[in-house]
């Protein structure tokens, strides 16, 4: 892929979407499974091959491939603690990113950073593990294109419960004060850890919050990879004409507990045995085929998701663990 | 002096048999539910804390027993919440704030920093600050570097907080009462390496015998954890353990060492500290925050400072080096302070000519 290209390149960018939906999928079930490696009979969070905790975003593959389908190498994305999914449809290296994630010395920052902090400066994409924190670093971003002459953007992504950080309205009004060619992206799925969005946000919907700061707020319900494609695509060209930012709620689904080991108690039975039925994945290639895809094409689409993510696990499980060293050698340059 | 005050004096004892034994988390939340229970003004506030009892197990129950006026999940809001708290304990509450790590308190320094810690003395004694931090610290889990700090002495350094640590549910439920109940601000860090939960390893010897009814352990006082005349090893939250089972490794070589619980890091019971060391001779602080301008520096200072110690070697000091905390399980287990590196500066001590 070329600076000033559409990462999907000749492949339909439904098709691109699908496909990176399922490699985030792919990789997130081979790190569920291997997480609870070295963690049973008794469960503890220090054990095995990728100890600390884990925040799997399946169920939320949509606001990251819909966004990202406009997104250049060149475009800034900051992500969260919940960033898989993101990453993998940016562009991030897939096999140093779980090498990462396993704490090895190739990963992406040499084992230093983990499933938090994952950087992959050469498609300009990085996350960080509090909340709220990746917004202004997104605005700041945004003019730096600008002032440098460049006509990239930056997107933020965060989760609804960001939106009651005292960043995240700091960070609206200087984007919306400076024109920042910026977009945040607001992936609602409901919950901050086990507090559900009635309960924490004083307004139904965060997009009216737009207007407190003079800029266009857009909703998109039903977790829809071609509805958030279509309303990341007016936003993301809107921000690189120079017509500023754009606040985008995405009404999305957290299929898994805030962290992997979370019994998620605290959601009504009901709202749980619903969410299978909720898979973005399934759903997605439902439709697909319905609007002629054949199948055989979307099983070949799996099957290279497969392959990658087997790929990327097998290269992480296999890497060598960073030296001692390496710990005191990136404090400064 | 009475029983309780012997417990005072010298930490946690080893329990009997039959004697009812809690984790930290478990200790804490009692210490709340008896302090809500006798005192209307108490009331909890966090992420979190309401519905599932909190993160940390610490505020398990209290939604039930008390009400959601007094034990409210606050929106991931900490600089807006922990402002709040300063204005209810300005007014006649005692707030009990949850920072669920903290490291987050990136996001809420100032209302920490420039109100809670200044109210007192701004107002010159008019408006106090009865209000409890509680935080958790410390890693050894590969949660990364925004989830593994301990930042003691970012709290210790700033004149007007109160800051405790810790390292047994004994202390930890008379602490958490002491805190409640005192009438300024006290950040209270209960570090995760002694907290008991089920889903994150922890030091067996943190859970201790906890009596029912409810007990004071004073703020700003040290407790001499093991008598010993050879070198002091003063530690706090999960490095007393390291101290405990250094003290146990060198005594097998003959070395006696004594042991500090510092319990406060402010105020700090410097003479404690200086009373053992002009005993002993040798003096190794042992911490888990950064090592520059921290817990070890201090207290090596407080026994330096002291004309009439004699030292018989080198002060030492043993904490987390200046760097971010890695992720990698090899590296952060490689730099991280235990008990085999707290052994070998401990006899580097003992040994010096």
């Amino acid at each position: 892929m070329q600076p000033g290209q559409a990462p999907h390149g000749n492949l339909h960018h439904r098709l691109w979407m699908y496909e990176a939906m399922v490699k985030s999928r792919e990789l997130e079930s081979r790190i569920k499974t291997i997480y609870f490696e070295g963690k049973t009979p008794v469960f503890n969070m220090a054990k095995g091959p990728i100890p600390g905790e884990m925040h799997l975003s399946m169920g939320q593959e949509p606001c990251a491939v819909g966004v990202c389908a406009h997104l250049r190498p060149t475009d800034f994305v900051t992500a969260t603690h919940r960033p898989h999914h993101v990453a993998v449809a940016k562009g991030v290296d897939l096999r140093k990113m779980a090498a990462e994630i396993f704490g090895k010395k190739t990963g992406l920052s040499r084992g230093l950073g983990g499933h938090m902090h994952l950087f992959d400066a050469a498609v300009n994409f990085s996350c960080s593990g509090i909340i709220g924190e990746g917004i202004a670093p997104a605005v700041g971003a945004a003019m730096a294109a600008r002032i440098q002459g460049r006509d990239d953007v930056a997107v933020s992504f965060m989760g609804e419960g960001a939106t009651n950080q005292g960043q995240f309205h700091e960070a609206l009004n200087l984007a919306a004060l400076w024109k920042a060619p910026v977009v945040f992206i607001i992936e609602d799925n409901a919950y901050g850890i086990s507090v559900c969005k009635a309960e924490s946000t004083s307004v139904a919907s965060n997009a009216d919050r737009a207007a407190a700061y003079g800029i266009p707020g857009v909703f998109v319900p039903g977790n829809d990879p071609d509805a958030i494609h279509a309303a990341a695509g007016e936003a993301i060209a809107r921000a690189r004409a120079g017509d500023g930012p754009t606040l985008i709620e995405l009404e999305t689904h957290r299929l898994e507990g805030h962290f992997v080991g979370d019994t998620v108690e605290y959601r009504p039975v009901e709202e749980r045995e619903r969410l299978a039925e909720l898979d973005p994945i399934q759903l997605f290639r439902s439709r697909l085929i319905g609007d002629g895809h054949e199948a055989s094409e979307l099983d070949a689409l799996d099957a290279e998701a497969v392959r990658l993510a087997d790929d990327a696990i097998s290269f992480a499980r296999n890497s060598e663990y960073p030296a001692l060293e390496e710990a005191f050698a990136h404090v400064f340059g | 002096m009475s029983s309780v005050d012997v417990m005072q004096e010298t930490g946690a004892k080893t329990p009997a048999p039959r004697q009812r034994r809690l984790t930290v988390a478990r200790a804490l939340n009692e210490a709340i539910h008896q302090e809500m229970a006798t005192d209307s003004s108490v009331v909890v506030l966090g992420e979190d804390v309401a519905k599932i009892g909190g993160v940390w197990s610490t505020t398990v129950g209290l939604l039930d027993a008390f009400g959601p006026a007094r034990v409210r999940d606050t929106p991931i809001s900490e600089s807006g919440f922990i402002g709040a708290a300063v204005g209810m304990a300005a007014v006649g509450l005692r707030p009990v704030v949850e920072l669920m790590f903290v490291d987050f308190v990136g996001v809420c320094m100032n209302s920490i920093y420039s109100l809670a810690a200044k109210q007192r003395f701004f107002s010159g004694g008019q408006v106090t600050c009865p209000m409890v931090l509680m935080t958790s610290v410390g890693g050894g889990y590969s949660d990364g570097g925004q989830h593994s700090q301990t930042l003691y002495a970012t709290f210790g350094h700033l004149p007007g907080l109160k800051v405790v640590v810790p390292s047994n549910a004994y202390d930890a439920k008379g602490l958490l009462a002491s805190a409640i109940r005192d009438d300024d601000p006290v950040v209270f860090m209960f570090h995760k390496g002694v907290q008991g939960l089920g889903w994150l390893g922890t030091v067996p010897r943190a859970a201790t015998h906890v009596p029912e009814e409810a007990y004071l352990v004073p703020l700003g006082k040290a407790a001499v954890t093991r008598e010993g005349s050879d070198v002091t090893l003063v530690g706090l939250g999960l490095t007393v353990h390291h101290a405990i089972d250094a003290a146990d490794q060198l005594q097998k070589e003959g070395i006696s060492c004594e042991i500090i619980d510092l319990r406060s890091i402010a105020p700090l019971d410097r003479e404690t500290i200086r009373a053992s060391v002009r005993k002993t001779g040798r003096l190794v602080a042992v911490d888990d925050d950064y090592m520059s301008y921290g817990i070890g520096g201090e207290v090596i200072a407080s026994v330096c400072e002291d004309a009439s110690i004699t030292l018989k070697a080198t002060p030492r000091r043993l904490s987390f080096p200046d760097i971010p905390i890695p992720f990698s399980p090899v590296l952060e287990q490689g730099v991280l302070p235990n008990s085999e590196k707290l052994v070998a500066l401990a006899r580097q001590a003992v040994l010096e000519k």
